[in-house]
């Protein structure tokens, strides 16, 4: 869900995805926060997003019929919350400016000239 | 705190990794960060359905008021600009993703994503010019304006800060209001200097029915909230009124000893104060023996 802030950005969603290392956290299955968050997820870039971190399952298409089945709530559960990106970066799909990964967490500051 | 914290450097350089411990180890800070984040989250209104939420939390630091947002059982996003907290905010392995960006940049998050928001005593850095190329007024407007972007509908973003001036407080509702929210400013215990905390409420898009900002927390409820209805036309916004909250100087007390009536004034005024005072009953400030 994190898009590119540099200005002048115009289409700076998604970003790409340089995994180096991946980790995959447990969290509990709630069928009610996925639901809620079905609509929101923009659902092209969750597979790219998802099979560069190395995990192919979801089907590449969805409708909203989808959700009410368990098996593709629980494959969404495991992309959306369970893969987390440990190592690597984000990077501008326009610029190609890459956001370092580190520990989990993404550096997104902004140099003073990109603001 | 002599001073404020703002004062004295910026909030990267400010929480380092000594402070950012000193911090999360100090049993008052992780108290008082849990009430506020408590009583943010209640503010928040979100609906009472069981579904978790994701929200935001602005300014995380170390992740002690995260940690309220997980037992409500929602999930978070937390940012923050100094690096020290965030590591501290690993160890203490909280349950949200955390990024390290800063808020006045602008939050780099789609739109529609969040539906809701709070930060605890966070907001107030934003009014510093750290670096020479900041301007504050730029970076409020990019943080409001994202903001307003990132939040869904009729979600609301809930920020307790301390504003260092009556000035800063109309700064920062100022440029609120430009981004589109509506609300207004809660203040618990407005009468008490040390309990007195500032909450900004601010709602995205149409109010909903009971979007009403609520009132503030004082003794017999009184209706402690400085209600700036902050609607989209307003340029001339009405001035924050907190001033009136200000304890008046008290008159002089009759020299002649302290009798019944300054007693009970005293009692209504720690109650006020919000501490905790016996029941006032014939024996308040009944003439003793003088050998009491």
């Amino acid at each position: 869900m994190l898009s590119c802030n540099i200005k002048g950005v115009t289409n700076g969603f998604p970003l790409r995805i340089e995994a180096e290392k991946v980790v995959e956290k447990q969290v509990d299955f709630n069928a009610d926060f996925l639901k809620n968050m079905f609509p929101k997820i923009e659902w092209k870039a969750l597979v790219a997003a998802a099979k560069s971190m190395g995990y192919t399952d979801l089907p590449d298409q969805a409708e909203s019929s989808m959700i009410d089945s368990e098996e593709f709530l629980k494959k969404f559960h495991h992309a959306l919350l369970q893969l987390h990106l440990e190592e690597g970066a984000l990077i501008c799909p326009e610029t190609g400016r890459r956001f370092p990964v580190n520990k989990g967490i993404p550096n997104m500051l902004l140099h003073e000239d990109e603001v | 705190m002599a001073s404020r914290p703002e004062l004295q450097a910026p909030p990267d350089i400010f929480y380092d990794d000594a402070e950012a411990r000193k911090y999360t180890s100090s049993s008052r800070i992780i108290e008082i960060q849990a009430e506020l984040s408590e009583r943010a989250l209640e503010l928040l209104a979100l609906p009472d359905d069981g579904v978790p939420r994701l929200l935001l939390d602005i300014g995380c630091g170390s992740g002690l008021s995260g940690e309220s947002i997980s037992d409500h059982g929602h999930q978070w996003i937390g940012l923050d600009i100094s690096h020290s907290m965030l590591s501290v905010a690993l160890e203490r392995d909280v349950e949200g993703d955390l990024i390290h960006s800063d808020m006045g940049q602008g939050l780099a998050l789609r739109s529609g994503v969040i539906d809701g928001a709070i930060s605890i005593s966070a907001v107030q850095w934003l009014c510093n010019a750290d670096k020479s190329s900041d301007e504050p007024r730029l970076r409020l407007k990019a943080f409001f304006e994202s903001l307003y972007r990132c939040l869904g509908r009729g979600a609301r973003a809930v920020f307790q800060f301390y504003p260092e001036n009556l000035a800063q407080r109309e700064l920062i509702l100022g440029f609120a209001m430009r981004a589109g929210f509506a609300g207004g400013v809660v203040v618990d215990y407005p009468h008490s200097t040390k309990r007195r905390k500032e909450f900004l409420v601010l709602t995205c898009g149409p109010p909903s029915l009971g979007a009403a900002v609520p009132n503030g927390k004082g003794e017999n409820a009184d209706s402690c909230s400085d209600n700036d209805e902050l609607s989209g036309d307003d340029e001339n916004q009405t001035v924050c009124i907190s001033d009136r909250h200000r304890p008046r100087k008290r008159q002089k007390t009759n020299k002649k000893g302290k009798g019944r009536q300054w007693v009970l004034k005293k009692k209504e005024q720690m109650r006020r104060k919000g501490n905790a005072v016996p029941p006032d009953t014939k024996y308040t400030a009944r003439k003793r023996k003088a050998r009491f």
